[in-house]
């Protein structure tokens, strides 16, 4: 009997991954045939969507399945991305850049590839979070928030301060445009199949058990300390590496960039999705990427029927807010609450409504 | 080194400046005290509360002292209004959704008064009560100093008198004691949660009034970092705690006013200080300095 659930199990196993590899594949074609034949405009579009999964992919380990409500991810993404701009620009486009004050020797002479300069931001990236983890990990609640957004803070004023490293608020300009199809959406499908695994081990098992309740956890023998910073450091590399991307995709970057305004966004993108939901934040990335881009539709001007309604700028944002505090008040559980999608579930869906009672 | 007169000059700078936050920080302590929420948009009503004033005046043709009243009260009515839309609705759900629909409700009001206001920063009017100038040797004392002074003790003993010798102000402290029991006790929690918001945001316009003339313009985001500076008064002097964040306020608007004087080279980190001292505190005295209560 054990012999047989085991075969089962197996053959189930096995399936899935059939159709993982083939909705992989599926994927691949898609995005090869959107960037042969999709406009520059679908194209970056496409990237954007790319980034914004793996930032909040990473962002809802920290959020969502260790239940730390972390306000930092513009820090994490604004060192990673100085840290690879700096590495990828060459000597010479740096001398010309730091017009005020010289950059600081050894950044003066690196100059490394893209996929070097990527690791090494979410390297440096990964340390500043295991740096910030010990005063961040004393607080709980909401006094963990206030202190992670006040990182964040921190990170903009030393960007704007640090003339000789980061030139100040000048930003950096010029930077190459490496990130495109390949790397962004390379970058967001590891990013969310390393997380899925991690979240499915026992260091997820864990890391579940710290956001339902921190003393039982303990109670078990969870060192809730070190595995809160485990999932902040993870969270920051690849924090980085996505802060990295953006970097080379908008190619100018400055302190201003990275205001709390990219973390807002991220928070909707997880609280939509449903915060502890990876699936929920895939698809809350795509679609808070791609809504707003329809939502532009409310700031142009339009004519509807002889009318003359002037665009108003910023309505998307305010559009956003109100979704974020109706979402809390209405649907708090989000698209996905803390569900997450598996071919299992999919096919037992389908069973059941081709049955004609689904549930 | 600094010499005795700039140093008094500075001290009553830093002085005028942490009144402002104080003002700001005591309606997050309030807050904090009673409902557990950082109440992110406190900063953003201050704002708004800059900008009736500054409509009373331009549309409506008020004085300013027809004006600025009444944008305080209208402040008021805002945060209330704030707390039975949005804080309400979520007051049992988790914390962290009540943080999170504050958070929604900070960048709502932002982001409208972009689309309102515009994003321009506006000339604030300084009244002729306010602009002139006292000049003791070289200590040069601004009426608005003075004025700001008068308006932060004023308005804190008012609060305090409120809060210890009223009825609401006792019920005001058993909510924040125990809230469940003070329920069954058969007070209202709303109505008593809701003047609460009331003052919290009035003080937090009157401040913001002040503020604007100080720096004579308004900006649709100019209540962020005041915002989170008052928080991390409120901190500092213990929140839940009126008096504490009072306390903390004035030293917050000391130390920064005073390491700009030392060190003008480090005036750019002057933003960064606030959050510097707020790790520091919960590093290492976590209740604040008048502070009872462990944060959670």
């Amino acid at each position: 009997m054990s012999a047989k659930l085991d075969t089962y199990r197996n053959a189930a196993a096995v399936r899935n991954r059939l159709l993982t590899y083939v909705s992989l594949a599926l994927l691949a074609i898609f995005l090869y045939i959107a960037d042969a034949f999709g406009t520059e405009y679908e194209i970056r579009i496409l990237i954007n969507c790319a980034i914004f999964i793996a930032l909040a992919v990473s962002y809802n380990l920290i959020n969502g399945v260790t239940g730390q409500f972390s306000l930092a991810p513009n820090a994490f993404a604004a060192v990673g991305a100085y840290t690879s701009a700096l590495l990828t620009m060459s000597p010479l486009e740096k001398q010309l850049s730091f017009i005020i004050e010289p950059v600081i020797w050894p950044l003066s002479v690196i100059h490394t590839p893209f996929l070097v300069s990527l690791i090494i931001a979410g390297l440096v990236t990964a340390f500043m979070g295991f740096l910030m983890g010990f005063p961040v990990f004393r607080v709980r609640g909401d006094y963990l928030a206030i202190v992670t957004l006040g990182f964040g803070e921190v990170v903009r004023v030393i960007a704007n301060n640090t003339q000789s490293i980061t030139n100040g608020p000048l930003g950096l300009k010029g930077i190459a445009n490496h990130t495109d199809i390949a790397w962004s959406w390379g970058f967001a499908v590891f990013t969310v199949f390393f997380v899925v695994r991690l979240v499915r081990s026992s260091y997820g098992l864990a890391l579940k058990a710290i956001r339902y309740d921190e003393s039982a956890a303990e109670a078990v023998g969870i060192d809730a300390f070190w595995h809160k910073m485990f999932a902040f450091i993870l969270s920051a590399f690849f924090g980085g590496i996505g802060g990295g991307l953006l970097a080379h995709l908008i190619t100018t970057i400055s302190p201003n960039l990275f205001t709390f305004f990219l973390t807002f966004n991220l928070l909707i993108i997880i609280v939509l999705g449903g915060l502890g939901s990876t699936t929920g934040a895939v698809i809350a990335a795509v679609a808070v990427t791609i809504g707003s881009e329809l939502l532009r539709f409310f700031e142009e001007p339009m004519n509807i029927g002889g009318i003359h309604i002037p665009g108003i700028p910023g309505m998307r944002m305010v559009i956003f807010s109100f979704l974020l505090v109706i979402l809390m008040i209405y649907a708090r559980r989000g698209l996905m609450g803390t569900d997450e999608f598996s071919w299992q579930r999919a096919i037992d869906f389908l069973r059941r409504y081709k049955k004609g009672n689904p549930e | 080194m600094i010499d005795t007169a700039s140093l008094i000059q500075q001290l009553i700078n830093g002085l005028s400046l942490g009144c402002l936050y104080g003002l700001i920080a005591i309606g997050y302590t309030m807050v904090y005290g009673i409902l557990r929420l950082i109440n992110f948009a406190h900063g953003d009503v201050m704002m708004v509360g800059c900008y009736f004033a500054f409509y009373g005046i331009l549309m409506f043709s008020l004085p300013w002292w027809a004006s600025f009243p009444t944008a305080i009260v209208l402040t008021a009515m805002l945060g209330v209004l704030i707390d039975r839309g949005a804080y309400r609705p979520v007051r049992n759900a988790p914390r962290i959704s009540a943080l999170i629909t504050a958070i929604g409700v900070s960048f709502l009001l932002e982001n409208l008064g972009l689309v309102i206001f515009g994003g321009r920063p506006k000339a604030f009017y300084r009244p002729e009560i306010f602009s002139g100038i006292h000049i003791f040797g070289e200590v040069r004392i601004l009426d608005l100093h003075i004025w700001t002074g008068i308006l932060a003790v004023v308005i804190f003993f008012a609060i305090y008198q409120i809060i210890y010798r009223t009825r609401m102000g006792r019920a005001m402290r058993c909510i924040a004691h125990d809230m469940e029991t003070t329920r069954l006790m058969g007070v209202d929690l709303n109505r008593i949660i809701a003047y609460t918001f009331a003052i919290g945001s009035a003080a937090a316009a009157a401040g913001g009034i002040m503020w604007a003339m100080r720096y004579p313009q308004i900006n649709p985001l100019m209540g962020i970092l005041p915002g989170l500076k008052a928080f991390v008064a409120a901190v500092l002097g213990g929140i839940g705690n009126v008096s504490g964040a009072m306390l903390g306020g004035l030293l917050l608007g000391l130390i920064e006013i005073l390491l700009v004087a030392a060190r003008p080279d480090l005036a750019g980190y002057r933003d960064a200080l606030a959050f510097g001292i707020l790790i520091l505190i919960l590093l290492f005295r976590p209740t604040g300095l008048l502070g009872e209560r462990l944060p959670e």
